[in-house]
């Protein structure tokens, strides 16, 4: 890593421009770039895993930049003019005029767009045109909110798919794989929000164990925060759970199949102990994956549970800002979630090289 | 024939009838309303009771069929006319700096959830259902590409396309002739997956308000509607619901199965 540094540091002043408001990060990020894609093509003693790690990084890096220029420039090119929006139509055009040079809007596309960017990467997320507080700020109490629903409907969604998994593996053909098949197929075709509401109906209205809607809020403690969003998560996990039922099922039988399983089964284990053993570490490579795709897919998903129980996440206060046209508020959203899809990529892809040797040395 | 495939085609036959019967006929206009006979549970007159107009709730599904298919069809269909040439190009200069870029930029699409792609198209256009199908069909092009490109990679290792090559044909040219049927089975049923997917992502965009919008008749509008008076007209959840899940189940166990029959491999190890 001393190498990385050094040579970063040697180019440093090489490349000092300035766009926008944001000159240093701007040069220190093209820096950054250029040293990692030196660095990652050298032919040197460094680590397969530091150089495979590195490599990634870069594409990580660059993913980032083009997705956040698309979701800038498709942005940009709505209809309709936030300060105008702002004001009504009644507003007097110094007013509008006024009201745009506040809000930054007068300044050129580029220059917005690295000031948008630069103030990402520091945590600064601008200030929401409607509510007039920073972005940043709304979207962590937010989070607060999604996060945990999507970790929760995780968990809940494993636990349920690996006992189902292993179940019907391990009794291929009969009926209790029969029957947990069909649940799965029936569990992929549920809409989550059908059932989000289904759940309401049954334990929140005739039941009463459950709130139909709404949040408690952390400060009430826990277990109230967590029982307000049981009902939502379990409505997110059980299609995710159905789908990893399946590929740990698959899994299992991929590796049941395998010649070091018979030898298992030869040097005298039952099939129960061959499996729990032998079968399920080596299923577990393909069942991570797809649990680590599936945290993304949950947090972009609760967007629809959470309008369905009134939660203040993420996916409310983006409705919300879509209909105040509230442009600063909509693109930042979207960029996080975009940016917790490519880093829980990123991440996976990183666990599987530490996991599997074979993939460092891929490009 | 597996029996997966028979149930699955016999259901989706089943919800594709409804659909283009509801051109020609329905027990009732879906879109006219009657005040005095709304929130009927199922009877003789309104087979699936009425819905808090006084619709006919049997005619607003035969009529939310068609748009569920129309929408998850041409996202297919987007898909598809996009995907796999797209894909067929990246395995035809397998390596090259295209491939590369191809299969980054299929990388950056899959990162934008469908929903998110649908946040953002309805940021600047509007609700829609024709943008819920530009959303749908976006997120279907990398994984049609993939697919794609991942089928056509050992295929052009073979003998027959090396033979193809010596008598002269371009890539293109092999790609569409050798290539692309060799796949085609896969295609098919990844595109009836899809197509299922696609189902479930309309009704959930129109759901939340992103999709088709009144007075069309949808499935995921008429759950939105339904989700204030669950408590006391459940049925109003409980049929549209229905709807969605025989239509997916339906496609699934279709897909399913034709995986299972078309694929030579499986069909030599059962007989």
């Amino acid at each position: 890593m001393q190498g990385l540094f050094s040579h970063w540091r040697a180019t440093r002043t090489y490349f000092c421009y300035t766009i926008g408001n944001r000159r240093f990060f701007i040069c220190d990020l093209t820096f950054l770039l250029r040293s990692l894609w030196t660095f990652s093509r050298r032919p040197s003693n460094v680590p397969p895993m530091i150089r495979y790690s590195l490599k990634r990084l870069l594409s990580l890096i660059l993913s980032l930049a083009v997705a956040s220029l698309v979701i800038f420039f498709v942005i940009e090119i709505a209809p309709g003019d936030p300060a105008s929006f702002m004001l009504g139509i009644n507003a007097q055009p110094d007013t509008v005029a006024a009201l745009r040079i506040e809000l930054g809007l007068d300044q050129s596309k580029f220059a917005r767009y690295a000031d948008w960017v630069g103030g990402m990467v520091q945590g600064d997320f601008g200030t929401s045109y409607t509510y007039r507080t920073p972005v940043a700020g709304m979207i962590s109490d937010r989070l607060w909110v999604s996060l945990p629903l999507a970790l929760y409907a995780l968990i809940l969604s494993t636990l349920i798919a690996f006992p189902a998994g292993i179940y019907a593996a391990s009794r291929r053909g009969k009926t209790g794989d029969m029957a947990v098949m069909g649940a799965t197929q029936l569990g992929v075709a549920v809409p989550n929000f059908w059932f989000a509401m289904m759940l309401v109906l049954i334990f929140a209205i005739n039941l009463r164990w459950f709130n139909a809607g709404g949040f408690a809020g952390w400060d009430k403690g826990l277990l109230a925060g967590l029982h307000s969003l049981t009902l939502p998560a379990i409505s997110l996990a059980l299609p995710q759970a159905a789908i990893l039922a399946r590929v740990m099922r698959s899994a299992l039988l991929d590796i049941l199949g395998e010649d070091f399983m018979r030898t298992a089964r030869a040097k005298g284990l039952s099939r129960r102990q061959a499996l729990w053993r032998h079968g399920l570490r080596n299923a577990m490579i393909p069942v991570l994956t797809i649990i680590g795709l599936q945290f993304s897919f949950l947090l972009a998903g609760a967007i629809i549970i959470e309008q369905v129980f009134y939660l203040p996440g993420l996916g409310r206060l983006v409705f919300q800002a879509i209909s105040a046209r509230d442009l600063i508020v909509v693109e930042s959203v979207v960029m996080l979630l975009v940016f917790a899809v490519i880093t829980v990529n990123f991440l996976v892809d990183l666990a599987y090289a530490a996991v599997d040797p074979r993939l460092r040395n891929r490009t | 024939m597996t029996r997966n495939l028979i149930i699955g085609t016999a259901l989706s036959s089943l919800v594709l009838l409804a659909a283009l019967v509801s051109f020609v006929w329905t027990p009732f206009d879906h879109a006219v309303m009657n005040i005095p006979a709304k929130l009927q549970t199922p009877n003789l007159s309104h087979w699936l009771g009425t819905d808090h107009f006084g619709r006919d709730i049997f005619s607003m599904v035969m009529v939310g069929a068609r748009t569920s298919i129309a929408v998850a069809l041409v996202a297919v269909g987007i898909g598809m006319s996009i995907g796999i040439p797209l894909g067929l190009t990246a395995a035809a200069r397998s390596g090259s700096g295209l491939d590369e870029l191809i299969m980054r930029g299929n990388d950056l699409v899959f990162a934008f959830p469908s929903l998110v792609i649908a946040i953002l198209i309805t940021a600047i256009f509007g609700a829609g259902a024709v943008n819920a199908i530009i959303a749908i069909g976006i997120f279907n092009i990398p994984v049609f590409a993939r697919i794609t490109r991942g089928a056509s990679l050992s295929l052009w290792q073979r003998e027959f396309i090396l033979a193809a090559r010596v008598s002269g044909k371009g890539l293109a040219r092999i790609s569409a002739e050798h290539i692309l049927p060799n796949i085609a089975n896969l295609l098919i049923v990844q595109g009836t997956i899809q197509f299922s997917l696609g189902i479930l992502a309309e009704a959930g965009l129109s759901y939340v308000g992103l999709g088709a919008q009144p007075p069309t008749p949808s499935w995921g509008r008429m759950l939105a509607d339904a989700q204030t008076m669950v408590s006391f007209a459940p049925h109003l959840a409980l049929i549209p619901g229905s709807a969605i899940i025989v239509t997916v189940l339906g496609l699934n166990l279709m897909g399913d199965g034709l995986r299972d029959w078309l694929d030579p491999k499986l069909r030599v190890a059962r007989t």
